[in-house]
């Protein structure tokens, strides 16, 4: 198979950092590792989604990029890394794939995979088309591959291992790892979620302007949840997931690129980067979780907060601003504020109730009540976070309690306080967050150390 | 084009109290889908409403029990078979399906080739 490597040279329009590298052909040795490593991360996606219009089959597409990832370390060893990975690696599976096809025609509709034709172009040449090897062109499918990934028809755990899988090319273990289920679960779910695709006739499609608000929004609460699950890991020693992180800002980076007029794609990614720029921050040395008002604010990230503001104030152009602006408009304003105390808690506040307005959901009036009680004095918040209590949505929801102790401790009330950092204890498994709330809830007990009742 | 099947769940309890004006609106809705899904350029192969679940017998090996073969409040009172291009066609077409007292289920139908 070797044999039918394209050539090495093609023209290199995907820009990364390798790209217009000169072949060498003794490239010093781990170079080539490296240079697949680079391709798999920054690559993936466009090659799969690529092979898969070929293939017309989910499985088949995955088998013949894994195949062309492999082939690479052969043929990159001896020409040298190609000027353009990406095109290498996908006419190398699309061949895989022709042959495939050719050669067991029974096999190939074990999971056909519908794909739509392209729009007409509509006034020159459609976007997104890149010159392959030997002058042919492939077209930047990697949306197609994302929007039926995330389909409302599939479940949301579904989406999010197929995302995973199929866009960020995680193997199942790293899968299962990243969500903490074990490897059989995480292969059964993401063989059930293809087998899906292909029997219920999922097309492989952006969807229409009708359907495209939507749609997208499930893309981006996909996203959104890769980053909070790296964030704070659920369980576990460690207080972030750094690679779910990485390839949550990758996947934002990548939607942002491919979709720059929609607002919200912006949005989600001035959010990640302006929430991200904290990470340094979030923990000390001994890993002990440190609130916003505790966080070294010369240690943020600067070019990131640079960067996520300035694709906030793009994305509030224009009139009803959504969810992900406007939590990302609210980050801007934490990142930009010179300390806790002289945060624009007003403006948070009312950035928060227009939230509220385009997203009704328990976790921004919880959010709301705290910013509340900045601007306008703990009671005020106390008073929020009681209707919240009586309303019960939030029932088991581990920062209810956690607010709720903070304002009575800064009330003055040790013993309410007290009982409510137990309640947000015994919903907590992250290591980090159970040894902060420990931490107050010695504050306010008056306790020694390690007199509690353990 | 590819057939699925729409399959009607709902509360038989709230059919059995309607009044009659509530069932010549239901019959309306339906007859305004029958005209709507050619217009969304898919097809209605067939469809029917079922007698409900208490006209049900279930037979499990060879013991022949009376009822429905799952008990639950809301039931499968009727289907469509359709044609529809993908999913999507398919979720668009089920969206407009009557089901006032319940919602519906959208499932592919096998083929065999």
């Amino acid at each position: 198979m070797t044999g039918s490597s394209p050539a090495e040279d093609g023209p290199g329009p995907r820009s990364g950092p390798r790209a217009g590298r000169v072949p060498g052909a003794a490239a010093e040795p781990g170079a080539v590792p490296a240079a697949i490593a680079d391709a798999h991360r920054r690559e993936w996606a466009f090659v799969l989604a690529a092979t898969a219009r070929v293939a017309g089959d989910l499985d088949l597409a995955e088998e013949c990029v894994q195949d062309a990832y492999a082939a690479a370390l052969a043929a990159w060893s001896q020409h040298g890394v190609p000027r353009n990975p990406g095109a290498w690696l996908t006419t190398t599976a699309r061949r895989r794939a022709i042959d495939a096809l050719r050669r067991d025609r029974v096999l190939r509709a074990k999971l056909p995979l519908l794909i739509e034709p392209d729009p007409p172009a509509a006034g020159g040449a459609p976007p997104g088309w890149e010159p392959g090897e030997e002058g042919e062109v492939i077209r930047d499918d990697r949306l197609r591959l994302i929007f039926t990934c995330c389909h409302p028809a599939l479940a949301r755990e579904a989406q999010v291992a197929l995302t995973l899988r199929l866009v960020c090319g995680l193997t199942t273990v790293e899968t299962a790892q990243a969500f903490l289920v074990s490897e059989p679960t995480m292969a059964a779910r993401v063989t059930r979620a293809k087998k899906k695709i292909s029997a219920a006739r999922i097309p492989y499609r952006v969807p229409g302007e009708a359907d495209l608000p939507d749609r997208l929004d499930a893309v981006l609460t996909v996203v959104h949840l890769l980053y909070t699950t790296g964030h704070t890991a659920p369980a576990g020693p460690d207080l972030v997931r750094a690679d779910l992180v990485e390839r949550a800002i990758g996947l934002a980076r990548m939607l942002h690129a491919l979709m720059p007029d929609e607002r919200e794609a912006s949005g989600l990614l001035a959010l990640i980067l302006l929430t991200d720029a904290r990470r340094a921050t979030r923990a000390d040395a001994c890993g002990r979780l440190l609130l916003l008002e505790e966080q070294d604010r010369s240690r943020w990230d600067r070019p990131a907060i640079a960067e996520g503001t300035a694709l906030v104030r793009e994305a509030l152009r224009g009139a009803r601003p959504g969810r992900f602006t406007l939590q990302a408009a609210i980050a801007a304003l934490h990142a930009e504020a010179p300390s806790y105390g002289e945060t624009d808690w007003r403006q948070v506040a009312a950035l928060y109730d227009l939230l509220l307005r385009v997203w009704s959901s328990p976790v921004v009036a919880l959010n709301r009540a705290v910013a509340v009680a900045m601007a306008r004095g703990p009671a005020a918040g106390l008073a929020q976070i009681g209707e919240l209590e009586a309303d019960g949505r939030l029932a088991g929801y581990r920062y209810l309690p956690a607010a709720k102790a903070d304002l009575l401790r800064r009330l003055g009330n040790r013993e309410e306080a007290a009982q409510a950092y137990r309640d947000a204890l015994a919903l907590t498994d992250n290591d980090a967050e159970r040894a902060f709330l420990a931490r107050r809830l010695t504050e306010v007990t008056g306790l020694v150390q390690g007199a509690g009742n353990g | 084009m590819a057939e699925y099947l729409i399959l009607i769940f709902e509360d038989e309890n709230a059919y059995a109290t309607a009044a009659p004006e509530v069932f010549q609106q239901v019959m309306d809705a339906h007859n305004r889908f029958a005209e709507q899904v050619p217009q969304m350029g898919g097809k209605i192969v067939e469809g029917r409403a079922l007698q409900p679940t208490s006209t049900a017998t279930t037979i499990r090996g060879d013991v022949v029990t009376d009822g429905p073969f799952i008990e639950t409040k809301e039931a499968v009172g009727g289907y469509y078979l359709i044609e529809a291009r993908d999913l999507d066609h398919a979720l668009q077409i089920g969206k407009l399906c009557p089901a006032r007292f319940g919602g519906v289920e959208v499932r592919p139908i096998m083929e065999f080739s």
